[in-house]
């Protein structure tokens, strides 16, 4: 029988009767992210999570954005658990920007960090069940009977004995004046009827149907649309423009300097584009013309040669090394990379002088809003933040140019504008995923084991941008996470890390540092493996003794993989593991190559432990998410840097994975009564390292830099692979 | 002028005939399940059907259209009645959701032609429309489920 429990924040609970009859759950939520601890005061502000109408309707209030994380589900899944309700039996809707609905694990109502079910993992159950032990107490109370014995099923509260019952919209009008209780019972795992279940996603119908609004699908009486063409080199501005032939353009209305260039608004999305490219622009690229990826490179490797600052530092590395009967010495170099979201980055705004409505594709509310009320001069309850679905975000969508553009036109026209950036807006103008050059130096003992591990990381930093506060004594700890974390029993570890900025803007990409750190880790782990001749799998095990869930998933993916049996000829396998935002996967990749060199992935299997799953659909296609999102960075694009400006513009030369390079996919939930983890990015970061010493088990050869580009083989090139001597 | 036979109703566009289709199904006629995602015929997640067949709308010229039938997920089926609609929620397929209209017109437009397709056809016909979320297994999935004729599913 479940424990009752104290209520985590009962204080911030309150109860009010709706407008028109009705329950309405609120709860104040104080924010305890670090970002807000920065900020030096916590929030409070009502906020509303549950509605009950005396119509019986069931409204949860979706404060996250679903960018196909599955997340409109598994909030409600979480309420409707201890409410007794059915998810056919409620309406989800996105909830307006407001502070109390800040994610307390970030300190803004953001949606990212995988954090959405850890945030409201407690905190939405209890919701359920206060709700539910009112409305328990107000039929109790009006048929005389104990609460005790009744029970509540499908948005009923039933007396058994009796057999009575009434539906939670009879009884929502007088719930409300409830006192809220101090504690209530939540369910044991072994009562849920709804959590861990393969509930079906409630926006999928809509998403099939065509009738899901995204951001792009947002029409309002009177709007305008807009396109911005932007300085094509980062860090300029605009000096001057021609605009006479945009202004002939047919449908073209107006053409409006904007802080981030200039922008054409039409009366369709066609004609601004057409408009924009009529435009003759004069831009100051402020010196930043000769930029190019050679360049920054150069920048990196001349402060790989100094001492970065230590993050990590365990026995004594150097002096182990210098002592080793074997080291390996390795560059990894991992290059920027785009969101390319399939929705192009947009935004519609209607700024009137009482108020602006920003209708947005965002990860973002509480940046939205912000950037709104600057541009405006409005009060916060003034700007509305209307949160449509989300064509794809991976870090993406927590940023607001796209609605400062919109915000900035729909101010200076006294209209509704929506804008829309083009492919190539969104891949020359994107916050890319931080380039990296990597140093490593291992030392294996007489006996084959590792006793050293030095990692140094060169790249620029995400925080330094978003959040300069954060980047402490010149680390920003999203830079090395992945890194300094190493799981494995090496007793002498020194990770350092040097930050080296550049003119291009970085920002967070799905799984952030671990996207690049689980890679270069685990592909010189195996280095280390080759050198001391030791099976990759069975090296990790025996350094990974003190780290159960990681030893979980590498033995179950390892398990499930057929680890060290025979493998059809050409095939070779690989393994990776990795936690990030408590999530921890291993992934075990099957790949061929080719004699041209084309790396062909067969099969990836992929074990997760999340803790407990709310929806093991969501957690698997998750997974998958994040297997395709790394095999695309590990096989096909990179974004790279010419005269100041990125090469790549669209999917020809930035290309995706298509559904003819798809392996074939198996995902593992582990059993796991350990603390809850997120979904939405630890999928991605071992299917990197897994292909790539896949590709080292096949050539001999290690892979250290990203994307794998192999030349065409010579015949008998396949062998074992073998120690890199240091240099 | 320019006459539309769209989802089995004539709708008439004052527009520049060079206007993709693509804009003035979105921009002009409302119809915004048909989705922008690079303008050259790169992703997909425009397709549309002319006459049945699946084209890229963001570079077919609204003026050459002609008297060609189009269909748009909106036409697909009313009431999520299609097979291929019923199996895309049966496989859970859509995560952000933005390519499937463009997935499930591409589909739509294989099945017409191959009732029961092989891995490989399914290969050829789908490769055309991009998915970065990564949900092409449950989109190979449901193209197979819904090409199994329902009685004899159990």
């Amino acid at each position: 029988m479940a424990q009752r429990l104290r209520l985590s924040r009962r204080d911030f609970l309150k109860i009010s009767a709706l407008a028109g009859g009705g329950l309405l759950l609120g709860v104040h939520l104080p924010s305890s992210g670090r970002l807000a601890e920065a900020a030096g005061d916590a929030v409070f502000a009502p906020n509303v999570f549950l509605r009950i109408g005396t119509d019986g309707a069931i409204i949860v209030e979706v404060a996250r954005s679903e960018m196909g994380q599955g997340v409109m589900t598994a909030l409600p899944m979480l309420i409707a658990e201890e409410l007794d309700v059915g998810l056919d039996q409620l309406s989800a809707r996105f909830a307006p920007a407001d502070t109390a609905y800040v994610n307390r694990l970030i300190g803004q109502q953001l949606t990212g960090g995988s954090t959405s079910v850890r945030d409201a993992w407690v905190v939405l159950r209890e919701a359920g069940a206060v709700a539910r032990e009112m409305l328990v107490a107000t039929a109790a109370e009006q048929w005389g009977v104990p609460p005790g014995e009744c029970r509540t099923e499908r948005a009923q509260v039933i007396h058994g004995a009796s057999g009575r019952r009434t539906g939670y919209g009879e009884l929502a009008a007088a719930a409300a004046s409830q006192p809220v209780p101090e504690s209530v019972f939540l369910k044991d795992p072994e009562e849920w009827r709804l959590i861990g279940t393969r509930a079906p996603r409630l926006d999928v119908p809509e998403k099939v149907s065509g009738q899901a609004r995204f951001g792009l699908d947002v029409r309002l009486p009177g709007m305008l649309f807009a396109s911005v063409e932007r300085c094509p080199v980062f860090g300029g501005r605009l000096l001057r423009v021609d605009d006479a032939k945009a202004r002939a353009v047919s449908g073209v209305v107006d053409v409006v300097p904007v802080t981030a260039g200039i922008a054409v608004v039409a009366k369709d999305t066609w004609s601004a584009f057409q408009g924009r490219k009529a435009l003759a622009v004069d831009w100051d690229f402020a010196g930043n013309e000769t930029l190019d990826s050679a360049a920054i490179r150069r920048r990196f490797e001349a402060r790989l040669a100094e001492r970065g600052v230590p993050v990590r530092e365990e026995g004594d590395a150097p002096k182990a090394l210098s002592g080793a009967a074997k080291t390996v010495e390795a560059i990894y170099e991992a290059p920027f990379q785009a969101h390319a979201c399939m929705e192009p980055m947009n935004a519609t705004a209607d700024v009137r002088a009482d108020g602006c409505d920003v209708y947005v594709p965002t990860q973002a509310q509480t940046r939205t809003q912000q950037v709104a009320m600057t541009i405006t001069g409005l009060p916060e309850e003034r700007v509305r933040v209307h949160t449509t679905y989300l064509g794809g975000g991976f870090g993406r969508r927590g940023e607001a140019d796209f609605v400062l553009d919109a915000v900035e036109l729909s101010k200076h026209l006294g209209r509704p504008v929506q804008v829309v950036w083009t492919r190539e807006d969104d891949i020359r103008h994107c916050f890319y995923r931080p380039a990296t050059l990597n140093r490593l130096r291992g030392g294996i003992d007489a006996a084959g084991s590792p006793i050293a591990w030095e990692h140094q990381i060169v790249g620029p930093s995400i925080l330094a941008r978003v959040a300069p506060a954060a980047v402490k004594d010149g680390v920003d700890r999203t830079s090395v996470e992945g890194a300094a974390n190493l799981p494995y029993a090496i007793p002498n570890i020194q990770v350092d890390y040097s930050l080296a900025g550049t003119q291009v803007p970085v920002g967070f990409w799905r799984s952030v540092g671990s996207s690049q750190n689980a890679w270069v880790t685990e592909c010189f782990l195996d280095e280390l493996a080759a050198a001391a001749g030791r099976d990759p799998f069975e090296l990790r095990r025996a350094l990974l003794e003190g780290s159960p869930r990681h030893l979980r998933v590498l033995e179950l993916a390892a398990d499930k993989a057929g680890w060290g049996k025979p493998l059809p000829a050409g095939r070779h396998r690989g393994i990776a593991v990795a936690e990030s935002f408590a999530g921890f996967v291993a992934q075990v990749a099957e790949v061929s190559v080719g004699e041209d060199g084309q790396v062909r992935v067969h099969r990836v299997v992929c074990a997760v432990d999340v803790g407990p799953v709310i929806n093991p659909d969501t957690v698997e296609a998750q997974m998958e998410g994040g297997i395709v999102f790394g095999l695309t960075a590990t096989l096909k694009g990179a974004v790279t840097i010419e005269a100041g400006r990125v090469v790549q513009g669209n999917f020809h030369d930035f290309p995706l994975l298509r559904i003819d390079e798809m392996p074939l996919i198996e995902v593992h939930i582990a059993r796991s009564d350990d603390p809850i983890g997120g979904v939405g990015e630890p999928g991605t970061p071992p299917i990197a390292p897994a292909v790539c010493n896949a590709v080292y088990a096949a050539t001999g050869t290690p892979v250290r830099a990203l994307p794998i580009a192999l030349g065409p083989r010579k015949a008998g090139a396949e062998k074992a692979p073998a120690a890199q001597p240091m240099a | 002028m320019i006459s539309l036979r769209i989802n089995g109703e004539t709708r008439r566009v004052e527009v520049d005939p060079e206007t993709p289709l693509l804009w003035v199904l979105r921009d002009h006629l409302g119809l915004t399940g048909t989705k922008y995602g690079c303008g050259v015929a790169l992703c997909g997640s425009c397709l549309v059907h002319l006459d049945g067949e699946p084209v890229n709308a963001c570079v077919t010229p609204v003026g050459a259209v002609g008297g060609r039938t189009v269909t748009t997920i909106e036409g697909l089926a009313k009431d999520l009645s299609h097979p291929l609609q019923r199996a895309w929620i049966a496989e859970q397929v859509p995560q952000c959701g933005y390519c499937q209209p463009g997935q499930l017109m591409a589909a739509a437009a294989l099945l017409a032609k191959i009732p029961q397709p092989t891995d490989s056809e399914i290969d050829q016909a789908m490769s055309r429309v991009l998915c970065r979320c990564g949900t092409y297994s449950r989109i190979r999935r449901a193209i197979h489920r819904a090409a199994v004729p329902e009685t004899k599913e159990v």
